[in-house]
C-alpha cells in the first residue's frame, strides 16, 4: 500500500484518509486470500443451483448432473403448482407487508422523534418479536388458531407474517431516520400548515428511502419465510413450502430455474438503486 | 453521527401513544396471546383420543419434566450444534468483514452487494444445494477422500458436520453484517496510534480493532444463535436421525404426533433460555445494534 487508504464512511463522521506505514506485506495478503475465499464460499452453493437449472436429471430429483440443457429455461412456468405457489408467496409478502409497513412505521417515527414515558418498555417490546426463534412463534400462532378455532390458510398465513414484519420494519426504519431534523416539522407549522399537510408534505418525504428499504427486507423476509408458515399454512403452499414438499417427492430443475430468475432480477434492483443512489450523489 | 434534533414546539403528549397503540395492540393478538396460549398448553393435560384430543389446564409441570427427561439429548445437541456455528461464523465472518471494512476501498458497496446476493435466494433451495455439494457422489466427497481427509467409505451427508456447515452458512450473513457495521465505525486513526506506539499487528487487533468490535459480535452471535437453536431445516436435510435438534421435535410433535402439551412446554424452554439471553443483552448493550 503505497499511497492512501481512503476509507469511505457513507455513515457521517468520516476520519480522514491516512496513510499507512510500508509494512511487510504477505499478513495483508493472506488476510485478502481468506476473505476471497470466505467470498467463494458464500457462492459456492449459488454456483450449484445456477448450473444444475441447466441439467437434465434422469429421475426425479435433480441432485447429480446427466447433462446440458436449455428445456428447463425454455419451460419455466411448467409445472403449475410451483408457479400458483410463487404467485401465492408473492401476493402474502405484497399484503402483509403494506398492512406491517403502516404499523411498523408508525412506531420507528414516534421513537425516534421524541422520548416519553414508556419509551424503553416499547422499545424493547418491540425487539422481542425478532428474538423469538421461528420454530416457537409458528407454534404459539398454531395454539392460538387451534384455540380460537380458525381454519388455517391464507389469511392465517398473512397474520403470521406481519407479526414478525412489524418489529423488523420499525427497527429498519428507526435505524435510517435516526439523526434527522425534526424541527422541519416545527417549521412547517410555523407556516402554517396543518398537522397532516406537515406530515405528507415534510415528515414523509424525509423517511422515504428508510421506508423502501425497510418493505424490500420485509417482502424478501416473507417470500423467504418457511418455518412459521409451516406451522400456520394448513393446506395452502406457499413457494417455500412448495419446495420442501418437493424434497421429499420430486426436485424439478425449474425450481432452479426460478430461483436463478429471482437472483438475476434482485442483482438487477441492486444494480439499478446503486445506480441510481450514485446520480443523486453526482447530480447535487 | 449528530443527536437527535429536539423540538423547540411543546409536542403533543398522546401523539406517540396514539402511533404506537396499533402496532401494540397487534403484536399483543399475535405475539403475546399465542405465547399465552403457549404457556397454558404447557401446562395443561391431554385427554380423549389421539384424533380429538381435549386439553384441560392443570398446572401440569409434568410436561416440562417429560421435555426434559424425553428429548434432553435434542436440547443439548441444539446448543451445541448452534454455538458451534455461531464460532464457525464469527471465524469465517470476521476476515471478510475486516476485509470490507478497512481495505476495499473503492470495492467496498460493490463486495457488500455481492455478500448479500446469495442471501435472495430461498433458503430452502440452499440447502438443497449444499445437499448435492456434500453427497455421497460429490466432488467435494471425493476430493477429500483422494488426499485422504476422508474414509473410503467415508460420507459427509448426515453427519453432526453437515448440519452445522448448513446453520453456519444460513445465518453467515447476520454475523457478517454487524460486524462489518462496527468495524466501520472504527477509526483508522486509531489503529496509527496503536501502531505509532510500537504495538505489534497481534497487539493492535486484541487491544484496539476487537475490543472496539465488540458490539458487532455480540450482536451477531445473538443474531445467528437464536435462529439457528430453533432451525429443523438444516438437521432434517443434511442431518440423519442422529443429528435430530429441538426445532425437528417441537415441529413433529406438533404437527405429526400432536402431543401439545410436551411440544408446547419444549417450545417455552427454548424461548425462555433464549429471552433470557437477549434481556441480558438488551440491558447492556441496547438495541440500537441489533438491526
Amino acid at each position: 500500500m503505497t499511497a492512501q487508504t481512503a476509507v469511505a464512511n457513507p455513515g457521517g463522521a468520516a476520519p480522514a484518509a491516512k496513510p499507512v506505514r510500508a509494512r511487510p506485506k504477505w499478513g495483508d495478503l493472506a488476510l485478502r486470500v481468506l476473505a476471497g475465499l470466505v467470498l467463494l464460499y458464500l457462492f459456492l452453493p449459488i454456483f450449484v443451483i445456477v448450473l444444475f437449472s441447466f441439467n437434465n436429471p434422469s429421475g426425479k430429483f435433480n441432485y447429480s448432473w446427466q447433462g446440458f440443457t436449455l428445456d428447463n429455461w425454455a419451460d419455466p412456468f411448467k409445472y403449475p403448482q410451483l408457479t400458483e405457489a410463487l404467485k401465492l408467496s408473492l401476493n402474502v409478502a405484497a399484503v402483509s407487508t403494506a398492512i406491517a409497513l403502516v404499523l411498523g412505521t408508525l412506531v420507528a417515527i414516534a421513537l425516534v422523534r421524541q422520548r416519553f414515558a414508556g419509551y424503553r418498555a416499547v422499545d424493547t417490546f418491540m425487539v422481542l418479536p425478532l428474538t423469538a426463534p421461528e420454530v416457537v412463534m409458528g407454534a404459539s400462532l398454531l395454539v392460538l388458531f387451534l384455540d380460537l378455532g380458525w381454519h388455517t390458510g391464507y389469511t392465517t398465513i398473512v397474520l403470521a407474517h406481519i407479526a414478525f414484519e412489524v418489529s423488523f420494519i420499525a427497527m429498519t426504519v428507526r435505524a435510517r431516520v435516526r439523526g434527522f431534523d425534526w424541527t422541519l416539522e416545527d417549521a412547517s407549522l410555523d407556516l402554517g400548515a396543518g398537522p397532516l399537510r406537515t406530515f405528507f408534505k415534510v415528515t414523509l418525504p424525509l423517511i422515504v428511502p428508510g421506508i423502501v428499504a425497510a418493505a424490500m427486507l420485509s417482502f424478501a423476509l416473507s417470500l423467504d419465510d418457511f418455518i412459521v408458515t409451516y406451522f400456520v399454512s394448513g393446506s395452502t403452499v406457499t413457494y417455500p413450502l412448495y419446495v420442501n414438499a418437493a424434497v421429499k417427492a420430486a426436485v424439478p430443475p425449474q425450481i432452479n430455474v426460478l430461483a436463478t430468475a429471482i437472483l438475476v432480477v434482485s442483482l438487477a434492483l441492486l444494480a439499478l438503486g446503486t445506480l441510481y443512489r450514485r446520480k443523486r450523489i453526482d447530480g447535487v | 453521527m449528530a443527536g437527535v434534533a429536539t423540538s423547540t414546539r411543546q409536542r403533543s403528549r398522546i401523539a406517540p401513544y396514539l402511533m404506537i397503540l396499533p402496532a401494540l395492540v397487534y403484536l399483543a393478538i399475535f405475539f403475546v396471546w399465542p405465547l399465552v396460549a403457549l404457556a397454558r398448553t404447557s401446562l395443561s393435560t391431554m385427554s380423549g383420543s389421539v384424533f380429538l384430543p381435549t386439553l384441560t389446564f392443570a398446572w401440569d409441570f409434568g410436561n416440562y419434566a417429560e421435555a426434559f427427561t424425553t428429548y434432553r439429548e435434542q436440547i443439548l445437541r441444539s446448543f451445541g450444534y448452534a454455538a458451534t456455528a455461531t464460532v464457525l461464523c464469527l471465524l469465517l465472518a470476521f476476515p471478510l468483514a475486516y476485509v470490507i471494512a478497512f481495505k476495499a476501498g473503492r470495492f467496498k458497496n460493490l463486495i457488500l452487494g455481492l455478500v448479500i446476493l446469495p442471501f435472495f435466494v430461498t433458503f430452502l433451495i440452499r440447502t438443497i444445494a449444499w445437499k448435492i455439494i456434500l453427497s455421497d457422489d460429490g466432488w467435494v466427497v471425493s476430493a477429500l477422500g483422494a488426499v485422504g481427509l476422508l474414509p473410503s467409505e467415508g460420507r459427509l451427508l448426515s453427519t453432526s458436520w453437515a448440519v452445522i456447515g448448513g446453520l453456519t452458512y444460513n445465518w453467515i450473513i447476520f454475523m457478517i453484517l454487524p460486524l462489518y457495521v462496527s468495524l466501520e465505525k472504527i477509526d483508522p486513526r486509531l489503529l496509527e496510534a496503536s501502531r505509532d506506539l510500537y504495538s505489534s499487528n497481534a497487539r493492535s487487533f486484541t487491544k484496539v480493532i476487537l475490543p472496539l468490535a465488540m458490539p458487532g459480535v455480540l450482536a451477531g452471535s445473538l443474531l445467528v444463535f437464536i435462529p439457528a437453536v430453533g432451525d429443523f431445516i438444516n438437521a432434517d436435510y443434511l442431518g440423519s436421525t442422529q443429528t435430530t435438534m429441538i426445532g425437528n421435535v417441537i415441529q413433529k410433535q406438533f404437527l405429526v404426533v400432536k402431543d401439545y402439551p410436551v411440544a408446547s412446554a419444549l417450545s417455552f424452554v427454548l424461548m425462555s433460555l433464549i429471552l433470557a439471553g437477549v434481556l441480558l443483552y438488551t440491558r447492556a448493550l441496547g438495541t440500537e445494534d441489533l438491526v
